[in-house]
């Protein structure tokens, strides 16, 4: 169980440090496993922070951020838990080794006693659960093979470990829409297996497509979160339907998002952070209810 | 018509060989005609924008004609194209929002473009089309790293309006924007054709949903070849070739979930274009494919304004 | 738009992988190296020029390569291979000692350098904030040090007699430009992803500056020492020319800096300077083919073309 508690991610800024630049704004949600969560916003919206520090990439400068109850620690016992794809898969891979080296450094840091004709085998089964043909890939350099295989190599790195949570930031975006499903499908078969999954993305229809619980963000603070079916059923917030409106779906026009009126969504409203469950499993910043956020100033 | 695209092949020479990334593509655009180019990486699509308006050094015109408001284009002539390029056909390229050059204004970089050209434009001509993108005059005094990425890429889309070309190339201008810029992008296109400051254009993407709602026809490539060309009703309703109609089985639609009904992508990958193999070059991964496909399929034309490029079709 | 960049063409076909018939990196590194022409002419050009410093000198009859044997002024011919100069000393034997003076004051030099600039360099851009801020004061305050006078009051006051000293003094102020170079490489390959996937993999800080980052400038790294190796022959030559450099023994530099004060072009006595300057122009030379090739070696994208 993954568990946010008002995480809050601030950068410095600026000349020797002066400023700051607030990324992640108190933001609270949880994934169980067997859950796939999906974190959507736009560029800015510090989802992707959010993942580095799921992964221990970058600290966390306040609020609790805990797996199974334990504060993330970077190290080795940690990564044999958690595991992260980015977006790009040619800038995951050292151009100067073989793709496939990506398995040798899982090897040497956490299974060196197996011998290896075990590994070989644990391997190939990884890269067939991952529906590639190792002998297409195995051997190869990164810029030989295509962006879908990388990445779904990269996924079967993660597979060879006893992993409980996945961190996939934006893993499809580099992707023809082609292959592209295939890795989304993959991510649920994770899910299915019993893994959290923390799916990071700026475009809905993929978010919907997997998720049971949506958190959608902007500007680093949390506006609706809550079981997908519901976040997208009956969109509350206004920058929920934005995005919504924005979507372009084949053969129909698109629709023009509702006006939005004034509330924590622009940017004033002192209690703008605490979001108001308008119904069971659905949480919103702020959607013109009448105690919401923007009566305080 | 404002171009007409005959047989093009175009190749990259490397030292392996010479690359068909163009093999033989032809089709028409017609006056104030939006096209689509949609389809995988490496199907040639950015090799055909690329090709209409400068080959590069590792480019070479291997065939076929292109023509332009009746003029046949000089392709492998780069100084004789001079004279096409931005005055009657222009690109904005994949990356343009990174290619402002980052310590220049955006007013400064207009004018020495302008003045480089040998052109000038008057500025309540060019606050005028700024609006119409949805941008604000004083852009022009700002410099590339003030603006987001949408709105550096309106501001390239001005840029290469400017002496209203006949044909303008879009060249992957979405694929790094967020949704709402997405949407802002594309009407701004459509507003300079509606205007007429732009005759015609392509718009090329790998994102067929996107391409729907600006397009009139779609054009779908496959491995340096035409797969299908049909109005975009017609080509996203009733597809005929089986890499279109599995393209557009791939694309989740809001509310799609993968508990309900998991859909699939198309398995495998394109050919190498370094050595086509014979036939239909969707062969391998074409659920429908049997011998026939070992020979390749004619472009027909299935109904008026739809042409397909397979056996299966007809 | 024609006068914007191109975009990145289109990798329109996906190559096909080349036979590599060896598995691990080491091995295949050395399957392409035996078959790179021009690692192999740099490298077998390095090979002879260190074997001539390196035996030459034990081939001769006479230790001391300064004592007057010969005739004075002599062309070459079959007794003295190289002639001898205006006093009479075999051009021949102060060149194979010479060489081997030159070698061992570039290697201990550059390697001293490049040690150096190789630990600073890495960590500053590495860690990054206030590490790299130390490191770079310190890098930035040798660097505008004046080297060369440095190098004077050292030696002068020091009184260097061996060609290793000089070497190492010459290593500990050469580092500076190369610290630097190391650092901005390195500070933007450590953004890349696949050293948060090592990260991932539970890699440390020194592992992954070695076994991801390191590799991706090898050639860089090579080239780096390969110009601090000839940067400290030339220093070397400056500090032997005005009288500081090691008073036993004899180098090329010493060799060119006596030609010319002996007016030995003026005399027409090509064979005094001629053998000195190819001497380095050779070895330089010969390190920066061997490096282009190192660099096709290293980089499997270079190989394929």
């Amino acid at each position: 169980m993954l568990t946010l508690d008002r995480v809050t991610k601030t950068f410095r800024a600026g000349a020797f440090g002066g400023g700051s630049v607030t990324a992640v704004d108190r933001v609270s949600f949880e994934a169980a496993p067997g859950e796939l969560v999906s974190l959507i916003g736009e560029s800015g919206s510090g989802k992707s922070t959010i993942g580095r520090m799921v992964l221990g990439l970058t600290g966390v400068s306040a609020g609790s951020l805990t797996l199974d109850g334990e504060q993330v620690r970077p190290g080795k016992d940690f990564y044999r838990r958690v595991q992260g794809v980015f977006q790009d898969p040619f800038s995951c891979y050292n151009p100067v080794f073989k793709a496939d080296r990506v398995f040798a450094l899982v090897r040497r840091a956490y299974h060196p006693g197996v011998s290896d004709k075990e590994w070989a085998d644990r391997v190939e089964k990884a890269v067939r659960d991952v529906r590639l043909d190792p002998g297409q890939v195995l051997g190869r350099y990164p810029h030989q093979l295509s962006g879908g295989q990388l990445q779904r190599l990269l996924i079967a790195r993660a597979l060879l470990l006893d992993l409980r949570f996945l961190v996939a930031d934006e893993i499809t975006s580099m992707l023809d829409a082609s292959t592209r499903i295939d890795v989304l499908n993959l991510l649920a078969g994770l899910k299915e297996r019993g893994l959290g999954v923390l799916y990071i993305t700026h475009d809905l229809s993929l978010g919907t497509y997997l998720a049971e619980k949506t958190v959608v963000l902007r500007k680093g603070r949390v506006v609706e979160r809550g079981d997908t079916q519901k976040v997208f059923g009956n969109p509350l917030h206004p920058y929920t339907r934005t995005l919504l409106a924005a979507v372009p779906r084949l053969n129909q026009p698109w629709t023009s998002a509702e006006p939005v009126e004034a509330c924590a969504y622009h940017e004033g409203g002192a209690r703008d952070t605490d979001l108001h469950e308008t119904e069971p499993g659905h949480f919103v910043a702020c959607a013109g209810l009448p105690d919401c956020g923007r009566t305080s100033a | 018509m404002t171009l007409t695209v005959n047989d093009l092949r175009v190749h990259y020479r490397t030292l392996r060989g010479e690359v068909r990334a163009l093999d033989g593509v032809g089709f028409d655009l017609a006056d104030g005609e939006i096209l689509g180019l949609a389809g995988e990486s490496g199907c040639g699509k950015t090799t055909l924008g690329k090709s209409l308006i400068r080959l590069d050094g590792r480019m070479r015109h291997a065939g076929g004609t292109v023509t332009l408001d009746g003029d046949e284009l000089p392709l492998s002539d780069d100084r004789a194209m001079n004279a096409y390029r931005f005055h009657k056909i222009s690109l904005v390229p994949q990356y343009s929002m990174s290619a402002l050059n980052p310590t220049r204004r955006i007013g400064r970089m207009i004018r020495e473009l302008l003045a480089s050209r040998g052109v000038s434009v008057d500025t309540g001509e060019l606050h005028r089309r700024l609006a119409l993108v949805g941008l604000d005059p004083d852009v022009l005094e700002r410099y590339p790293i003030e603006l987001s990425g949408g709105m550096k890429q309106r501001a390239v889309m001005v840029i290469s309006t400017l002496l209203d070309p006949s044909v303008l190339i879009a060249d992957e201008v979405t694929s790094a924007l967020d949704v709402s810029n997405q949407q802002a992008v594309v009407g701004a296109l459509r507003g300079l054709r509606d205007k007429g400051l732009v005759t015609s254009m392509i718009f090329v993407t790998h994102d067929l949903g996107l391409t729907s709602h600006i397009a009139d026809s779609i054009m779908v490539m496959y491995a340096g070849k035409l797969a299908e060309k049909a109005p975009t009703k017609v080509l996203t309703t009733e597809p005929r070739h089986p890499y279109t109609k599995m393209l557009i089985g791939s694309l989740p639609q809001v509310g799609a979930r993968y508990k309900d009904k998991p859909l699939s992508g198309i398995e495998g990958s394109p050919p190498s274009l370094l050595n086509p193999p014979a036939g239909c070059r969707f062969r391998d991964r074409c659920p429908l494919a049997d011998s026939r496909c070992a020979e390749e399929p004619p472009v027909v034309e299935v109904a008026p304004r739809h042409s397909v490029a397979c056996w299966k079709a007809a | 738009m024609s006068t914007l960049p191109d975009p990145a063409p289109e990798t329109a076909a996906a190559p096909a992988a080349p036979s590599a018939p060896a598995a691990k990196p080491g091995s295949e590194w050395l399957h392409y190296a035996v078959r790179n022409p021009k690692l192999i002419i740099g490298a077998v050009l390095v090979v002879i020029l260190l074997a001539v410093g390196v035996v030459g000198p034990m081939l001769l009859d006479n230790d001391n390569p300064n004592e007057y044997v010969g005739p004075q002024a002599a062309a070459p011919d079959g007794t003295y291979w190289m002639g001898t100069t205006t006093f009479g000393q075999d051009v021949y034997a102060q060149f194979v000692h010479g060489l081997r003076a030159t070698f061992l004051v570039g290697v201990v030099g550059g390697a001293i350098a490049a040690v150096i600039a190789m630990v600073v360099g890495f960590l500053a851009g590495y860690r990054g904030g206030l590490v790299d801020e130390i490191l770079n004061m310190l890098t930035n305050i040798v660097l505008v040090l004046p080297a060369l006078a440095v190098l004077l009051i050292i030696n002068a006051y020091m009184g260097v007699r061996s060609v290793a000293v000089q070497g190492l003094f010459i290593g500990l102020t050469s580092w500076p430009w190369a610290a630097r170079a190391i650092r901005a490489q390195t500070f933007s390959l450590r953004t890349r992803e696949f050293v948060d996937l090592a990260r991932l993999s539970g890699s440390g800080t020194w592992r992954i500056v070695f076994r991801e980052i390191a590799p991706n400038m090898s050639s860089y790294l090579f080239m780096m020492f390969i110009l601090l190796f000839g940067g400290s022959i030339l220093i070397a030559s400056s500090l032997d020319f005005i009288g500081l450099g090691p008073t036993e023994g004899v180098s090329l530099g010493l060799m060119l800096q006596s030609a010319q004060q002996w007016s030995a072009l003026q005399l027409g006595m090509w064979w005094w300077f001629i053998p000195p300057g190819a001497g380095i122009t050779a070895i330089v030379g010969a390190l920066y083919v061997a490096n282009v090739g190192l660099d096709e070696v290293f980089n499997p994208k270079l190989r394929e073309s």
